[in-house]
């Protein structure tokens, strides 16, 4: 019998739990203008989630501490989601139910933006996701934006320059990761508008240690011209690594998964002549003064890195973008009105940003085109900008 | 066997709970998390069967939670089934797939159990991460909303109630199978294996049913998350989800049916609680989950309910009788 009490009391204080444990910290929400975001802070993405977040409280601060937007305090408010999709869109049913967000930034990989993009339209609630994926914007939803460049853009940059070299027939070799397998499939399907024929198809897999046989295989193709190695993390170091053991005489091409300092330390001399797509942002130094981009560039490279200490990257570069653009849509709406500022971000037109000049329109949610890529060639085991 | 349980009264508590619920709750993301403790209890309901009362360890759940997900997203959206066929049908394809693995992976035991489970579910989770053409790859696919007829399923609301009647249901069959001559065996064979073998109790034929069974739990609750979620990923069949099941049905109480539906309820909520500490999140945490097992190592239902009771043996030996009587 007490038996039978203990339950009842216990399934009583589940109840209570649920209705009280969480209401911890749910402030009154007053007037400050609410920016929410769920970014993969720890976990495998927290390259991506940790440079945003300090990116985002970076400018908050420094937008309040210059009296705020329209009069009114900025309120960052943020969930970890790590590397899960089910916990982004829990955060994201927070962040417009519980916290009765204005705006959500967020998203740090393809995988929970995707799997928020039906909350967010049935909320109608302006969006604007960090992650990469072409699907997030192809077709158009009515309240997703993005800021990073897609894959697929990364591919028809580096097909350009496949063009202007005259090279024909090449051969891929991918990560299997969630970047690597995106890619391919984009550059598989684009080759053929750029006239490119893929003649050996090759993948390996994220904790390969050696290339070697997939790189081997490629070299005994006939009519390769150049390889192109779409992955991310150290995957891409040591197909390059190979790749130099194996002697080709071929050009290599990365993706701007390796846009980093690291890829050079890790690949070491096979690095040289590499050359891929990546943001501005690595090279903001090295651009020319007339280059519309290099003032925004400097400043917020030397503003990151004074204030964390960290090299800056381009993920945090996204970040400060969709801060800036959904500020300057508040701004031109007069107010955080959900659909006002919704049309204006979509009316956002010539915003220079750290990933290119945005022009959006309703049937372009990212609003970035090719020159938005710089193509880079290591050098000396540094970048440097090629025309 | 018959289908009348002794402590019906919990089951009724339960149902109480879960209709005044929703009035306290103040808006739907409190409601997803009731919804998401719902769906989590099913799954350690089942699981619990497994190692409470089998005693076999499984470390591979989640793969039948990923199988159950992803199966009904396929279902559903590449073959335009309707949503209930698919998660029967689904249910079904797991259910044979854990009958055909028990038998080899049930002949082993302790680390052995572990490791043939882990390997089941890792084997899972990349097939579900490689064969992108079917389940969207890493990045996970969207799901078709659940259809009745003509009647879209739809918001927290509608799935509230869905899930609600679900766990009553998954908790009335557990505290039934419990109470039945496949429980008593099952205990014996958590007991001894050796001794409920002399007892004449066939202990491959109870394991592999067990095995069965939860794994059916767990793809039903899949298949709810992925249209409720209206989204299914490879993390949803990944080890660590396996892990924190099992954490779920250890903390609430082992071998209590009640304890995993507390067990469920308190690690959802955990998280989303302690998330405003951001970065010490991961401490409390673990400070909780550490100094429950070194103070009830037997999990919080089980502990407190013995604090509560005077003479446990006796009142142990009466519950026994009972359920004695009932069958």
């Amino acid at each position: 019998m007490i038996r039978k009490w203990v339950k009842k009391g216990l399934a009583a204080s589940v109840a209570a739990t649920v209705a009280l444990g969480i209401s911890y910290g749910n402030a009154v929400a007053a007037d400050p203008i609410k920016i929410g975001t769920f970014l993969s802070v720890t976990g495998p993405a927290s390259f991506l989630g940790d440079p945003e977040l300090k990116t985002l409280q970076i400018y908050v601060d420094e937008l309040n501490a210059g009296g705020g937007v329209l009069g009114r305090k900025l309120e960052l408010v943020h969930y970890d989601v790590q590397h899960d999709a089910k916990k982004a869109q829990t955060a994201v049913k927070r962040l417009i139910e519980d916290d009765k967000v204005d705006v959500i930034i967020g998203g740090s990989t393809s995988g929970q933006t995707m799997a928020v993009i039906p909350l967010m339209e049935a909320a109608e609630m302006p969006f604007i996701s960090l992650a990469g994926a072409v699907a997030i914007v192809e077709p158009v939803k009515k309240w997703t934006f993005k800021t990073p460049h897609t894959d697929k853009m990364a591919c028809a940059k580096i097909f350009e320059d496949m063009n202007k070299q005259g090279i024909k027939s090449i051969a891929m070799i991918s990560g299997t990761g969630g970047f690597g397998k995106s890619m391919r499939g984009q550059c598989t399907a684009l080759a053929p508008a750029y006239n490119i024929k893929i003649v050996a198809d090759e993948t390996y897999g994220p904790k390969d240690t050696d290339m070697t046989p997939q790189l081997t295989k490629i070299k005994n193709t006939d009519g390769v011209q150049a390889v192109l190695n779409p992955g991310f993390g150290q995957g891409p170091a040591i197909v390059t690594k190979n790749f130099g053991q194996l002697g080709f005489k071929v050009p290599m091409y990365q993706s701007h998964g390796v846009a980093s300092k690291k890829y050079i330390d890790l690949a070491g001399s096979a690095s040289e002549g590499v050359r891929l797509p990546a943001a501005a942002l690595l090279v903001a130094n090295k651009l020319p003064d007339n280059d519309p981009q290099k003032a925004v560039l400097v400043s917020y490279m030397s503003t990151y890195e004074s204030k964390t200490k960290d090299a800056v990257s381009t993920f945090g570069g996204h970040a400060y973008d969709g801060l800036q653009m959904v500020v300057a849509a508040m701004q031109r709406a007069g107010g955080t009105d959900k659909a006002k500022v919704r049309d204006e971000i979509e009316k956002t037109s010539g915003y220079i940003g750290t990933g290119g000049i945005v022009h959006m329109s309703a049937t372009d949610h990212l609003g970035l085109d090719l020159s938005a890529f710089k193509m880079l060639e290591i050098r000396n085991g540094d970048w440097s900008l090629i025309k | 066997m018959t289908l009348k349980h002794p402590s019906t009264g919990g089951l009724l508590i339960l149902a109480v709970i879960i209709a005044i619920l929703p009035s306290i709750l103040p808006n739907n993301f409190y409601m997803d998390v009731a919804i998401r403790i719902g769906l989590n209890a099913i799954v350690c309901i089942g699981l619990n069967l497994l190692i409470g009362y089998a005693g076999q360890i499984s470390l591979g759940h989640a793969g039948f939670v990923g199988l159950g997900a992803y199966g009904s997203a396929i279902l559903t959206g590449e073959f335009g089934w309707p949503a209930i066929p698919a998660m029967l049908v689904t249910a079904l394809f797991v259910a044979l797939l854990a009958f055909v693995l028990a038998r080899p992976v049930l002949r082993l035991k302790g680390h052995f159990l572990a490791m043939a489970t882990l390997g089941m579910g890792i084997i899972i989770s990349i097939v579900l991460n490689t064969e992108a053409r079917w389940t969207g790859g890493p990045d996970g696919m969207a799901v078709q909303p659940m259809m009745f007829f003509e009647y879209m399923v739809f918001g927290e609301a509608v799935w509230y109630w869905i899930v609600g009647a679900a766990l009553l249901i998954a908790v009335w069959l557990s505290l039934n199978l419990i109470d039945s001559p496949v429980g008593r065996a099952l205990r014996a064979v958590h007991g001894s294996e050796v001794a409920a073998e002399v007892c004449g109790v066939n202990t491959t034929q109870y394991k592999v049913k067990v095995f069965v069974i939860s794994a059916v739990f767990a793809s039903v609750s899949g298949s709810m998350l992925a249209h409720y979620g209206a989204f299914v990923s490879p993390e949803d069949a990944s080890f660590f989800r396996s892990i924190e099941l099992v954490t779920m049905v250890v903390l609430g109480g082992m071998a209590s049916t009640y304890g995993a539906v507390v067990g469920a309820t308190i690690l959802t909520i955990l998280p989303q609680a302690l998330a405003r500490f951001e970065d010490l999140e991961h401490m409390v945490f673990g400070l909780i989950l550490m100094l429950t097992m070194i103070f009830m190592p037997k999990g919080l239902v089980p502990t407190l309910s013995a604090k509560f009771r005077r003479s446990p043996v006796k009142v142990e030996a009466e519950s026994e009788a009972q359920g004695g009587g009932a069958t």
